[in-house]
């Protein structure tokens, strides 16, 4: 045979399995974007290539749907949010894998308790928790429980990168006479700047896609992540097909369009994470 | 000798305090994770014991909100709905993940490869709520998987899916099966290009077929990765809400109900608190139920 056609026969099926499957990936955004592109008050009928492209509803939706505020108040909890759970769930790892604590296995075990067990168990307590607090409906109170339902993914990914440093890091450090606060800032946290970063991006991501969350502790859709946002939008436009899609896309876009950014760390962090959590 | 043993011992003072001292860095994580998770574990264990609205004087009733778990069809329903889901969250993407990562193995081609990738993986980026809008109009009458039955010539089977007593279930899987294949593919992908290449050239030597080579290296080699989708995926179906609850809330009737939305409904809508804590400790431990074998299974060699 001749070897181009038995290369194409080789690989053919190949493609096509891998183009059937990506596009499966973003059929149901196709025609999300199909539908918004059509004039508004009509009712749009499945994918359908529109002739007359009305960009402008992206303009209306951004205005209907607070855009500016969304991003402004979801930037708001990951910045309140990412950066802590990633300082002290660093400290407690390198307590745990590198002091090496007394109790520190307890205090791990009791950790991975809560990497298995789902929101829905702590969300009705939090919410009465944080009304006694007087924190309800405030962002405060929605990055506080944030931090601690995130301690038991991230000590436990920070946990795996400590074991992985040598002891005679810490050993050398010691003896130099530096202090464990000053070997853990100065020696140990440089060194894990790239567990931290991945650890970063996944709880950047569950940030701002929380939702159960998001929509039970804040009432005002302004104050919420842009996911939670969203419940509050259908609420109001479920009827207007083209206008819920354009804004339903402009929520989705901050995370895509960052994906599209950070692609090689995201996917990196994300088939990681998904292996160790 | 007795020079080295008061050394020692003394030395051992200086690290066992030093050790304790390390607490200092582990406080700030044990602080908020007492706080945030373990005493609200432990306040809905004991709403569980209680018939409480949220505002009046709870009182106490026992067990009575476990026995409702199993006895009230709707709760019932919930569950069992939750272990269907099952099918679509994780049997299926698995599925489908082996057989597109067996076939195709790896990726030659850089550039087709890098946008198969990214495109596989948006599902996973995007909220879970936004999925279920962009699904809500897929199913809806006029939307696209009627479109597409129409242009097949089987006008007969288009209805307005989400709102069928029958099939708005299936309806609400297939979301969580396109939210998970992807993910599932490239966990399998990578983990097949793990695998020793020449122990393929060595089976097709002796005249294994695809299927034999599938059964004997790579379902073996790829033992943690699907642990590990499954794993994620089971938990996703059975603890699922963003996507119910803004494609059905639970409707028709109570037909797509999942425990999920029933622990926010009968706590938010209905005031009832004590039988939401009691079907979110009943959820829970599922959960655990569930995964800890699962775990185990997968990780033994």
């Amino acid at each position: 045979m001749i070897p181009v056609l038995a290369r194409l026969r080789d690989t053919a099926p190949k493609t096509v399995l891998l183009t059937a499957a990506a596009l499966f990936s973003v059929f149901p955004l196709l025609s999300m974007f199909s539908a918004a592109l059509q004039p508004q008050g009509s009712a749009p009928a499945g994918i359908s290539f529109p002739t007359n492209p009305q960009w402008h509803n992206f303009v209306d939706a951004w205005n209907v749907a607070n855009i500016t505020t969304l991003v402004q108040s979801s930037a708001v909890l990951v910045v309140g949010v990412v950066p802590i759970a990633m300082l002290i769930s660093a400290m407690a790892a390198y307590a745990i894998a590198q002091l090496r604590i007394p109790f520190g296995n307890v205090f791990f075990l009791l950790l991975l308790l809560g990497l298995t067990l789902p929101y829905e168990i702590v969300v009705v307590p939090l919410y009465y928790q944080m009304q006694q607090l007087g924190l309800l409906n405030t962002q405060l109170g929605l990055i506080l429980p944030l931090i601690g339902l995130n301690m038991p993914f991230a000590v436990f990914w920070m946990r795996t990168h400590f074991q992985s440093v040598p002891a005679e890091i810490s050993e050398s450090s010691s003896i130099d006479g530096a202090g464990p606060w000053k070997a853990f800032r100065h020696i140990q946290l440089p060194l894990a700047v790239p567990a931290l970063a991945s650890l970063g991006v996944l709880m950047f991501l569950s940030t701002w896609n929380q939702f159960l969350l998001a929509i039970v502790l804040i009432d005002d859709p302004n104050k919420r992540t842009m996911a939670g946002a969203l419940q509050g939008f259908v609420g109001a436009h479920s009827t207007d097909v083209v206008l819920l899609n354009a804004g339903a896309l402009l929520i989705m876009a901050p995370t895509i369009l960052v994906f599209l950014l950070f692609q090689k760390y995201f996917i990196r962090a994300m088939l990681a994470g998904a292996v160790k959590g | 000798m007795t020079g080295v043993g008061v050394l020692s011992r003394a030395d051992l003072g200086v690290r066992s305090r030093a050790r304790w001292a390390g607490w200092l860095f582990a406080l700030p994580a044990l602080v908020m994770y007492a706080v945030f998770e373990l005493y609200p574990i432990i306040t809905a264990v004991q709403y569980s014991f209680f018939d409480w609205d949220g505002i009046n004087v709870s009182k106490p009733v026992g067990l009575a909100n476990y026995t409702r778990v199993f006895t009230e069809p709707q709760l019932l329903a919930s569950i069992v709905h939750s272990f269907i889901l099952i099918i679509f969250f994780t049997f299926l993407p698995v599925l489908l993940g082996l057989v597109v990562a067996s076939i195709v193995r790896e990726i030659r081609s850089k550039w087709a490869g890098g946008a198969a990738r990214t495109l596989m993986f948006l599902p996973q980026i995007i909220p879970g709520a936004a999925s279920a809008i962009a699904w809500t109009w897929m199913y809806s009458p006029g939307g696209a998987v009627n479109q597409l039955l129409r242009a097949l010539g089987l006008d007969a089977l288009t209805r307005a899916w989400l709102g069928d007593f029958t099939w708005a279930l299936p309806a609400v899987g297939i979301i969580g099966t396109w939210l998970a294949t992807g993910l599932c593919t490239l966990l399998l992908m990578a983990g097949i290009g793990k695998i020793d290449g020449s122990l393929y050239e060595a089976a097709s030597l002796d005249g294994a077929n695809r299927y034999h080579q599938f059964r004997a290296i790579t379902l073996p080699g790829l033992r943690q990765e699907i642990g590990v989708c499954v794993t994620i995926t089971i938990i996703a179906a059975l603890a699922s809400f963003d996507v119910v609850f803004m494609s059905t809330q639970g409707g028709p009737g109570y037909s797509t109900q999942v425990p999920g939305v029933q622990v926010y409904q009968l706590a938010f809508t209905e005031n009832r608190i004590g039988q939401s804590s009691a079907l979110a400790v009943v959820l829970s431990l599922i959960v655990l139920a569930v995964i800890l074998p699962i775990q185990r299974l997968f990780r033994e060699k």
